[in-house]
């Protein structure tokens, strides 16, 4: 099974980013870099909005994402409540 | 009871529809070929071109919304850096070497890029297409300026940042960035999709930009971190347009599979042979190091290629032609161009000098099996003659590959004691070549790569072969902004500034 994975700036606003992607991926591996985390996941990673509103404490669109991102690897697929990274194999 | 009914939000799909949808309107005046007269020659079949879609469905302005944020945030930070003398909170001078290659060598790539992506939100067909390529146009044009904004506090103090933009036309390691562009932005907008969507962002700018950033965070270097990340952030739209643009080839019609394939050798050899000047920065020019080139290869070559290759084996695609090749010499490539850069040091706008014990031992450790066997000895040569007032200075020509353009001086694949040469006659003339990846792109398209501007050549039919008026010609200050870092005003300049920031010291 291949990585997919998700490179974020590390900075105040990804923190709960961070924290929500490794609540909903017990899988993912969380490497942390000079000025960038990076984290992997065999296969696939999901990002819930709601998972990322209860840590924020406010309305979050994951389009903010795009303000912080890094690099990612993996077929997108985004929906208005989710964010979806996979391989197909 | 409410009875009030509330309006239904629109969903990321129906809003990203309502859009695009107009634009794709039927024409006319004039029938589609016309309206699109550059999508059929290459030979790639499309039935549907609604097949296409952006999945990150990004409308203009949510994206006007984020990049104004990005630019905000940027300025911040590089304003702080002007007014706060941040150059120097740099581990050392020598660590610009990177950033002057960076702004002569990448920089006006990005503004290629926009060139390019504009052209092809022109000419695709389908919307989906034409939105994300405008957007990616005007992605690459924010990148160039940024960085040349970012990188112009540098040049305030230090050499060989004045002439990026003549270097970048004229200069010999430059153009080896440029003859990739210049060969994108000539092909048709499906092979450009390839050349620049798919091979240079999705397979390969992971290896230029993550240790780019890394590296400069690491060597204090904020205003290089601030434009790579703001940047960067528009890299996961690109890489997933050049993913879901070669999906989209592969799933419309069968027949597109060979023609694919072959852009895929073609263009992730051009990738890495670019990707030998990232090597050599990566594993020498930094003073403090995040990781090696090879490392950084292990997990965005190996592991993160080989993820996408596995997947799109379903397409019947094949890992490019090139790889193993490419894998072999992993531990050899940065060490040999180094090597050669140091050599012609006074046809460079930027320092060369000898690693320090220090670097090697980290080398050695980086390289187990190859650096002590093969690189070290040279060093250590290189060294003696420095030492005995002789240093090993090349003032001859480098031999230029005619496809890379990178001096010939990377080895067979199997003998790193054995240079790598090839030659083609074509209609009379011989053409050169570093390998036989970049040879084969040559013999398929020779009428293409015959026309090429190579430096070495233009050094003699526009100069006569005078160095002297060449250096003016390119920009390029003798004594200055070339040869060793030690003794240069860079060193003495950053030591002695250093030193009054941290200290009371006057001069
Ligand atoms: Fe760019
Ligand atoms: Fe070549």
């Amino acid at each position: 099974m291949s990585n997919v994975f998700i490179a974020l700036q590390a900075n105040e606003e990804t923190r709960p980013i961070i924290e929500a992607i490794v609540m909903d991926n017990p899988q993912a591996v969380v490497k942390r870099e000079p000025a960038m985390v990076k984290i992997d996941a065999p296969g696939r990673m999901v990002i819930h909005k709601e998972t990322i509103e209860g840590l924020v404490g406010r309305a979050f669109d994951l389009q903010e994402m795009h303000i912080h991102l890094i690099t990612l690897s993996g077929n997108v697929d985004e929906t208005d409540n989710s964010l979806t990274l996979t391989w197909n194999n | 009871m409410d009875t009030q009914v509330t309006k239904k939000k629109l969903g990321l799909k129906e809003r990203y529809k309502l859009l695009t949808r107009d634009l794709g309107w039927e024409t006319t005046f004039h029938t589609k070929d016309e309206v699109y007269p550059y999508v059929k020659y290459e030979g790639i079949k499309i039935n549907d071109w609604d097949k296409w879609e952006d999945p990150f469905r990004l409308t203009m302005d949510a994206y006007w919304k984020y990049q104004a944020e990005k630019e905000r945030k940027f300025y911040a930070i590089i304003d702080a850096h002007a007014q706060n003398n941040g150059h120097l909170n740099l581990t050392d001078a020598r660590y610009l070497t990177a950033i002057k290659m960076f702004l002569q060598a990448i920089s006006p790539g990005e503004y290629a890029a926009s060139k390019g992506f504009a052209r092809m939100g022109r000419e695709f067909g389908g919307v989906g297409t034409q939105v994300a390529c405008q957007m990616q146009a005007l992605d690459e044009i924010r990148h160039a300026q940024t960085q040349i904004h970012a990188i112009s506090n540098y040049n305030k103090y230090y050499n060989g940042f004045h002439a990026f933009s003549d270097s970048r036309d004229r200069i010999w390691y430059t153009s080896v960035p440029r003859s990739f562009f210049d060969d994108a932005m000539s092909a048709g907008p499906f092979e450009f999709m390839i050349a620049i969507g798919f091979s240079f962002e999705y397979v390969l700018t992971n290896l230029l930009f993550v240790p780019f950033m890394s590296g400069a965070a690491f060597n204090g270097d904020m205003a290089t971190v601030t434009f790579g990340f703001s940047a960067q952030s528009d890299e996961a739209r690109h890489m997933t347009l050049g993913l879901e643009c070669i999906k989209f080839m592969l799933e419309q019609d069968p027949g597109n599979l060979p023609i694919v394939q072959r852009w895929i050798d073609k263009w992730f050899w051009r990738g890495m042979r670019i990707l030998s000047l990232v090597g050599a920065m990566m594993d020498y020019m930094l003073p403090k190091r995040v990781m090696s080139w090879k490392e950084a290869f292990d997990i965005y070559g190996v592991e993160n290629g080989g993820a996408l290759f596995n997947d799109l084996a379903r397409y019947g695609i094949k890992p490019p032609k090139g790889w193993d090749v490419a894998a072999g010499a992993i531990e050899h490539m940065s060490h040999q161009l180094f090597l050669g850069l140091y050599q012609w040091s006074f046809g460079t706008a930027f320092h060369g000098w000898i690693p320090s014990d220090d670097d090697m031992e980290w080398l050695s450790a980086k390289y187990p099996t190859t650096f002590d066997k093969y690189y070290r000895p040279r060093w250590e040569h290189i060294k003696k003659l420095e030492a005995e007032g002789t240093p090993f200075k090349n003032y001859g020509l480098a031999k230029l590959c005619q496809t890379c353009q990178l001096p010939t001086v990377f080895t067979e694949p199997g003998d790193p004691t054995m240079m790598c040469h090839r030659e083609t006659e074509y209609k009379g003339e011989k053409y050169h070549f570093c390998s036989d990846g970049c040879q084969e792109i040559f013999e398929h398209e020779p009428e293409k790569y015959l026309q090429a501007w190579l430096p070495m050549p233009a050094l003699f039919s526009e100069l006569n072969g005078d160095i002297g008026a060449w250096m003016d010609w390119v920009g390029l200050k003798n004594g200055v902004d070339n040869g060793d870092y030690v003794g240069s005003q860079d060193q003495i300049n950053f030591d002695k500034w250093r030193g009054m920031a941290t200290s009371n010291k006057q001069s």
